[in-house]
């Protein structure tokens, strides 16, 4: 098969929609326009069970006993914002603390530094140098005033699966609800919130060959029923928790996105493991000084995070962008101008951060793409260190730590 | 953010990507940056001791396309000027030649560093040379 450009590896920050999903959206935009709150007309009765099909297609495929568990949002911000910011309004009374970890993704992040402000008290415990979290640490974080324990289900940048059972073991027996942040692991990775004990659960449907702005939160309604204060008031709509008009065309679209996701997930991740290993072999059996950041067997599927010493990530993207689309924890390419925090969490130097790619691939990548994208790859590195003063230091046997470097 | 065509063209095309010996005569290096930061430069200048012009520029530089970028445009310019003249070139002649963008502008700061501490270095080993020609 003839290669496509430019090849899109950067399956993290979003996906294609699957063409299936397209298909069943597009009625509602058109002839099925309802609105699902119309309780009197069969243009509302209609809408209503095309809701109610996709909140079940998602209860499924999350293991939620009832899919009136099931409250639709605009995406990851939104559903992360209502669970901490609701969970935390709700049991204020109860206790201001909370427990995260350092590598949560902005959303989770910024809401806990909002909270901070407010008068709360957050942990953030630290993981170890694979990105796994030592569920001990969380133990021992939690104090009589802990009121939510929040922890990403894999992470974004570099895959990195936690033992969510295990924390949600440690949360039930403490009576302390649990967030999950399952954006990056939900249609990937098998999610069941009965087994992993998880009482509130974040997910996205563009991650997962959906549509953008559409999301979900689990809100767990038996042992024990949690409550969440809403963030948006208005016509009480998802139980009062979440008001507002719902976008049926995208929510049916996550419907189906996610029910493709549960009949496909095993082989395709199986798939898409095998391909990420063909290219980190190349990679790294190419590249000398070059770092698989992450756990090496607890991550997703279709995730590979390499920092290439004596690189810098931004100058690696440029050299492939005209090919293929790719991400780095670079500076240069964050909003906000520092090194991925992520890698900087696993106990990397700032160095490596900043030389840190990431390639995420997805239901449509091909063998060919993988192949093109490893051997363009290392083409670039080895190029970029023929022009890096630190690899030439490097090979003349200079420990760049010993160089008094003047910074800006 | 799309990059102007002189950086790609910088990037992909780097002028003068080498290094000559530090202790060659006429050779004065400038070392700048930091790894942690993401960007460090090494800028190299050879002067003829007999003209006093730069008669080659050489440059390493670990950091993004905007940065390699300068340091490239930065060794082009440096040849064939004095000492002197060289000190005059100012990052924002680089900012301008190139089309950064505000967050680059850092990029442009740190090639004007790389070129003052290379003539500085010139002028720490050659100091006596100099005065000799200027004299003459």
């Amino acid at each position: 098969m003839a290669l496509k450009f430019p090849i899109f590896m950067d399956a993290q920050s979003t996906t294609p929609v699957d063409p299936r999903v397209v298909e069943a959206m597009i009625p509602y935009f058109t002839e099925k326009f309802g609105h699902p709150a119309s309780r009197n007309h069969s243009f509302g009765w209609e809408a209503e069970t095309a809701v109610d099909r996709a909140r079940e297609q998602i209860a499924r495929i999350i293991g939620a006993r009832d899919p009136k568990e099931v409250i639709f949002t605009s995406g990851g911000t939104e559903s992360i914002n209502l669970a901490v910011k609701g969970v935390a309004e709700m049991y204020r009374e109860k206790g201001n603390h909370i427990v995260t970890t350092a590598i949560e993704q902005r959303a989770s992040l910024d809401v806990c530094k909002r909270l901070e402000r407010q008068g709360y008290e957050i942990t953030y415990v630290p993981v170890q140098p694979d990105g796994l979290v030592d569920v001990e640490t969380i133990r021992q974080a939690i104090t009589d005033k802990t009121i939510l324990i929040s922890v990403m289900f894999a992470n974004n940048e570099v895959g990195t699966i936690q033992d969510m059972p295990a924390i949600g073991r440690l949360a039930k027996e403490k009576g302390i609800i649990f967030h999950a942040d399952a954006t990056q692991a939900l249609g990937k990775i098998p999610v069941n919130v009965e087994t992993a004990g998880i009482d509130l659960l974040s997910c996205t449907a563009h991650l997962i060959y959906g549509p953008k702005g559409v999301g979900a939160l689990y809100v767990r309604r038996k042992a024990p029923r949690v409550r969440i204060a809403p963030l948006i008031d208005g016509g009480g709509h998802e139980r009062g928790m979440r008001s507002g008009t719902l976008p049926v065309p995208l929510i049916v679209g996550f419907g189906r996105a996610a029910e493709i996701c549960g009949e496909v997930m095993s082989e395709e991740g199986a798939r898409l493991a095998k391909l990420r290993d063909r290219l980190q072999d190349m990679i790294l059996s190419n590249v000398d000084e070059a770092y698989l950041n992450g756990h090496p067997e607890r991550r997703l599927p279709h995730n590979l995070n390499i920092s290439f010493a004596y690189v810098e990530g931004e100058s690696v993207l440029m050299g492939l962008n005209k090919e293929s689309a790719l991400s780095s924890g670079s500076a240069c390419t964050s909003s906000t101008l520092e090194p991925s925090y992520v890698i900087g969490a696993l106990g990397a130097s700032a160095e490596l951060a900043h030389s840190s790619i990431r390639f995420s691939l997805h239901r449509f990548t091909t063998e060919e793409e993988v192949e093109h994208v490893g051997a363009r790859t290392i083409e670039v590195v080895k190029r970029l260190r023929e022009m890096s003063p630190l690899y030439e230091l490097a090979k003349e046997g200079v420990d760049l730590k010993s160089i008094r470097w003047k910074a800006e | 953010m799309a990059y102007s065509e002189k950086v790609v063209d910088h990037y992909n095309n780097p002028r003068n990507v080498g290094s000559f010996g530090k202790d060659t005569p006429g050779v004065g290096t400038g070392l700048v940056g930091a790894p942690e930061c993401g960007d460090v430069m090494k800028l190299q200048i050879k002067v003829n001791l007999d003209t006093g012009l730069i008669e080659d520029a050489k440059f390493k530089t670990f950091g993004c396309g905007s940065a390699i970028a300068s340091s490239s445009l930065a060794t082009e310019w440096l040849k064939g000027k004095t000492v002197d003249e060289a000190a005059k070139i100012k990052n924002t002649d680089i900012v301008n030649e190139l089309k950064l963008p505000p967050v680059k502008i850092h990029c442009s700061v740190l090639a004007e560093d790389a070129i003052k501490a290379a003539l500085a270095d010139y002028r720490d080993k050659h100091a006596p040379a100099d005065a000799r020609a200027s004299s003459e």
